[in-house]
């Protein structure tokens, strides 16, 4: 008997600030009143120094909890918002989490449906591989100011591992449509989609196309609609989902909450976010459907099994959900994403030219931030040297390699500083003592409130700097406080 | 341990330009200015250097590479000059270049100029700049007093301060400079301030406020040593003789040795001022120095150096500080000159600032702001980098039978 095809383990991570969409309204009233519908709740804004890559590692993070990353064969990473058209993003992720280098890696990109359809692929695919795939999706979307798409949007990634074996949830199927329908576009150069009317796309596209594409699916699956136990539809737009369960005979019971109200809609990322938090909630033995809109449709069916209430806690969905602080700030967020410019000032004239030679060099010392430990006397250190910065026994070329990201570190310095450049002044940073040694000065991330000595911090993968002039991003790990 | 330098070299002569914002002069007219004071103080002719080194903290910004600058301004004859950069400490360690040349017998007579022109950097505090490739992937770009503030955290949390003890504290110190500073016609800021003033400033980084914030100068300073022989020879009578110079230096123990360093002291301060009392022969520096110039480039690593030279006890210099031991007229003045905070801190310049002030002082030549008590021994401290990371670099000069 083959074994179970699936899903291993899984994870999410939101960014902490959510912008409340009133503060995006109240901006935009005087000239695009007719927001006013969509001005209710709050969406999930990424920091300055996050992109889809960053969340991403989050995810990654997350959905690894409890396991030994040394067994991860591939990866993929799915979404319309990479920070490089050509660099392997999946490979930066790769680095940060201190993969083997004999790991597989790709991107996904092209459609709203990416991150769906890269999991449909790693299901089939997982059969005919020795080892199980990291698939990520994660989405930053660029959204021009008083559009729709600024307050329907969220930020936000998910992660799924899929493999055979002892898996959460099995995989029973899929199906797909393909067809060019151009309800939106974004061409390279193009700062934002060009989205066409949404009363057309409602009724021509999410409604018309998916329910195509469950009718003959749920057919062609052999499984009877009323079975469905959820049904997950990563579209905002009001009703689409209930409108779908009806015209499929999937019960109203069904449909799952779009998160609309607490994140907004994540993109390509969306529909893994939703399978993640379906996950969460889910019994063993519940069927699943999730569902890919974009240039067509798929389907994806699941069952869950016994082991999914075996799996470790995690932050996931919920706990991402839970973390959200309140942010008003909404000309904040346009600067952050580079929408509105703001006099930076002289200091922020440094050249942050990033040479690939000393990248290459240290990559495992800046993507994975990992440090040095002594064999001879277990000291441990960042980053790494020859000689060893034990006072007490000085040891040559004895250090091998100690992956400190995932290790608790406690705050011994802090300050926050007005003077120097920060997108987000002011700046705060300290030195980091990591248990059971390590020593480093790091800058601070996710600051809402003030860090003090002795805080209990865990590493983030962040951007640290932009090269604007050669369009670069320099990522580093920064301290964040455990919440 | 090496015997040391005591009372082999005397200062012949020094000067120092006004420091500020000396829009109308380009680095090489600083330098003319201290040297000519220096060199009219030293009463010898240009002909009779041997060798000189000049001291500066961000060439790229103001004089470019090598010694040429400086043998240039000056028009010194095709003599060894060489440029040596260590931080803020470049000022003394170009007075150490100096003086190990006249102490070694290289050289009769030796010239250190320390010069810093910051003012064309278009906005204030110290340039942006890199700190090398590996450092720049991992490190931290903080401001100056971002990285120094960071001690004053770590200060509260060692010895248990509260944030408003530790904050007037450090008010005091800029308070008592700004006092001093306003008597010294070379200071960059001379206006008087009180504690409302200094405890209500904007904040530059917690907690440090506007005016815990030395001034960013341009200026130079000069020295001229020669032997102590070779300067009574020339008709010297009063000499100022260097009693011990030590530089100490990082190795990375405070900024990645987990568990080790707590963050509130300046490591290599302490290690520089045992060695500095050792070769000056001081077993009791509260006791024997008359004065201290040291590098209160940040009115918190002013206090907390007071307990790194054994002038105040640990985890007490904020008592002592508030108690009026550093002022002008206290125990044992510090800054009397204005210090960093109100003299300026024209990087380069600054360890030889510290020189000329108690050099003044001990041949009383300080005018309005002259000791009272007539000083033997002064101490300055002169440090470069972060409190995580620096070079301490300490010179006792007295009078040469103290």
């Amino acid at each position: 008997m083959m074994a179970d095809v699936g899903i291993l383990s899984f994870g999410a991570y939101v960014p902490r600030r959510r912008l409340q969409r009133s503060a995006i309204y109240a901006a935009n009233a005087w000239f695009a009143p007719g927001l006013k519908g969509l001005a209710k709740g709050e969406r999930a804004i990424g920091d300055w120094d996050e992109d889809s890559v960053t969340m991403a590692v989050e995810a990654a993070r997350d959905t690894l909890t409890g396991i030994d990353r040394s067994t991860v064969g591939s990866l993929s990473l799915a979404s319309t918002t990479l920070p490089f058209v050509d660099r392997l993003n999946s490979g930066i992720v790769k680095e940060a989490l201190v993969l083997s280098d004999g790991v597989a890696a790709f991107d996904l990109t092209g459609s709203q449906r990416a991150g769906v359809s890269a999991l449909r692929d790693a299901f089939e695919a997982a059969s005919g591989r020795k080892a199980p795939h990291l698939c990520l999706a994660a989405e930053m979307r660029k959204t021009c100011p008083a559009s729709d798409l600024e307050l329907l949007s969220g930020d936000a990634a998910a992660g799924l591992l899929v493999g055979t074996g002892d898996v959460v949830a099995k995989f029973l199927g899929a199906y797909s449509l393909t067809t060019d329908f151009v309800d939106h576009y974004r061409s390279p150069g193009m700062d934002y989609d060009y989205v066409y009317e949404a009363r057309w796309i409602r009724e021509e596209g999410h409604v018309g196309l998916t329910s195509r594409a469950l009718k003959e699916g749920l057919a062609a699956l052999g499984v009877n609609p009323t079975e469905i136990d959820r049904l997950l539809v990563p579209i905002s737009a009001k009703g689409v989902a209930a409108t779908l369960a009806k015209k499929a005979g999937i019960p109203d019971s069904a449909v799952a909450d779009t998160l609309q109200a607490q994140l907004g809609e994540a993109g390509s990322a969306h529909g893994l976010v939703m399978l993640v938090a379906a996950l969460e909630a889910a019994k063993p033995g519940e069927k699943i459907l999730l569902v890919g809109f974009g240039q067509g449709a798929d389907l994806i069916l699941l069952e869950t099994t016994d082991a999914l209430a075996r799996l470790a806690p995690r932050r996931g969905v919920a706990g991402s959900l839970a973390g959200g602080v309140k942010d008003e700030n909404y000309m904040r967020w346009l600067a952050h994403r580079g929408l509105v410019d703001l006099d930076k000032g002289m200091r922020a004239e440094q050249d942050q030219k990033q040479p690939s030679t000393t990248l290459w060099r240290h990559r495992k010392a800046v993507m994975g931030l990992v440090g040095g430990r002594c064999t001879k006397t277990g000291t441990v250190q960042f980053p790494k040297s020859d000689i060893s910065v034990n006072p007490n026994d000085r040891t040559a070329h004895t250090q091998e390699d100690y992956p400190l990201a995932e290790i608790p570190a406690r705050v011994l310095t802090v300050t926050a500083d007005s003077l120097t450049y920060s997108p987000s002044p002011p700046l705060y940073y300290g030195m980091i003592d990591f248990e059971g040694g390590g020593r480093m000065t790091a800058e601070f991330a996710d600051l809402t409130e003030e860090v003090e000595v002795g805080c209990e911090m865990r590493m983030v993968f962040r951007i640290k700097a932009v090269d604007d002039v050669r369009g670069f991003v320099k990522y580093f790990w920064k301290a964040a406080p455990v919440r | 341990m090496a015997k040391g330098i005591k009372d082999k070299v005397a200062i012949l002569g020094m000067g120092c330009s006004r420091f500020g914002e000396r829009w109308d002069m380009d680095a090489d007219n600083l330098m003319v200015e201290a040297f000519e004071e220096a060199i009219a103080d030293a009463a010898i002719d240009v002909s009779q250097i041997d060798a000189a080194w000049m001291g500066v903290g961000f060439d790229a910004m103001n004089i470019g590479p090598s010694g040429l600058p400086l043998s240039i301004a000056l028009r010194l004859p095709n003599i060894g000059v060489t440029k040596v950069e260590n931080y803020c400490a470049s000022g003394t360690e170009s007075f150490r270049g100096a003086v190990y040349a006249v102490a070694s017998g290289a050289a009769d007579i030796a010239l250190a100029l320390g010069v810093e022109k910051l003012k064309d950097t278009g906005y204030g505090g110290l340039p942006v700049r890199t700190r090398g490739t590996t450092f720049d992937m991992v490190g931290v770009t903080g401001s100056a007093p971002g990285n120094f503030a960071q001690v004053a955290s770590a200060y509260r949390a060692a010895h248990n301060v509260s944030k408003d003890d530790l904050k007037r504290a450090i008010a005091h110190v800029s308070v008592k400079s700004h006092a001093n500073g306003a008597k010294n016609p070379k200071a960059h800021l001379r206006k008087v301030v009180d504690m409302d003033t200094v405890l209500n400033a904007p904040m530059i980084a917690e907690p440090l406020g506007l005016y815990d914030c030395c001034g960013v100068s341009d200026g130079a300073a000069c020295a001229i040593v020669t032997t102590p022989e070779i300067a009574r020879a020339l008709g010297k009578t009063d000499l100022v003789t260097v009693k011990a110079l030590q530089i100490a230096a990082s190795n990375g123990w405070e900024l990645q040795h987990a568990g080790g360093w707590n963050g509130s002291y300046f490591h290599p301060t302490r290690v520089a001022a045992k060695r500095a009392y050792d070769e000056a022969g001081i077993t009791s520096p509260r006791d024997q120095l008359s004065l201290t110039e040291v590098h209160d480039c940040f009115s918190i690593t002013e206090l907390v150096t007071m307990e790194d030279l054994f002038l105040s006890d640990e985890g007490q210099a904020w008592k002592d500080v508030l108690n009026g031991d550093f002022d002008a007229d206290g125990r044992t003045p510090c800054q009397i000159d204005g210090g960093l905070k109100c003299f300026g801190h024209p990087i380069g310049a600054s360890g030889l600032r510290m020189i000329y002030e108690n050099y003044l002082q001990l041949l009383g030549r300080a005018g309005d702001r002259q000791r009272k008590t007539p000083p033997s021994l002064a101490l300055s401290h002169n440090l470069g980098g972060m409190p995580s990371q620096n070079v301490s670099a300490i010179a006792i000069v007295g009078l040469a039978d103290a």
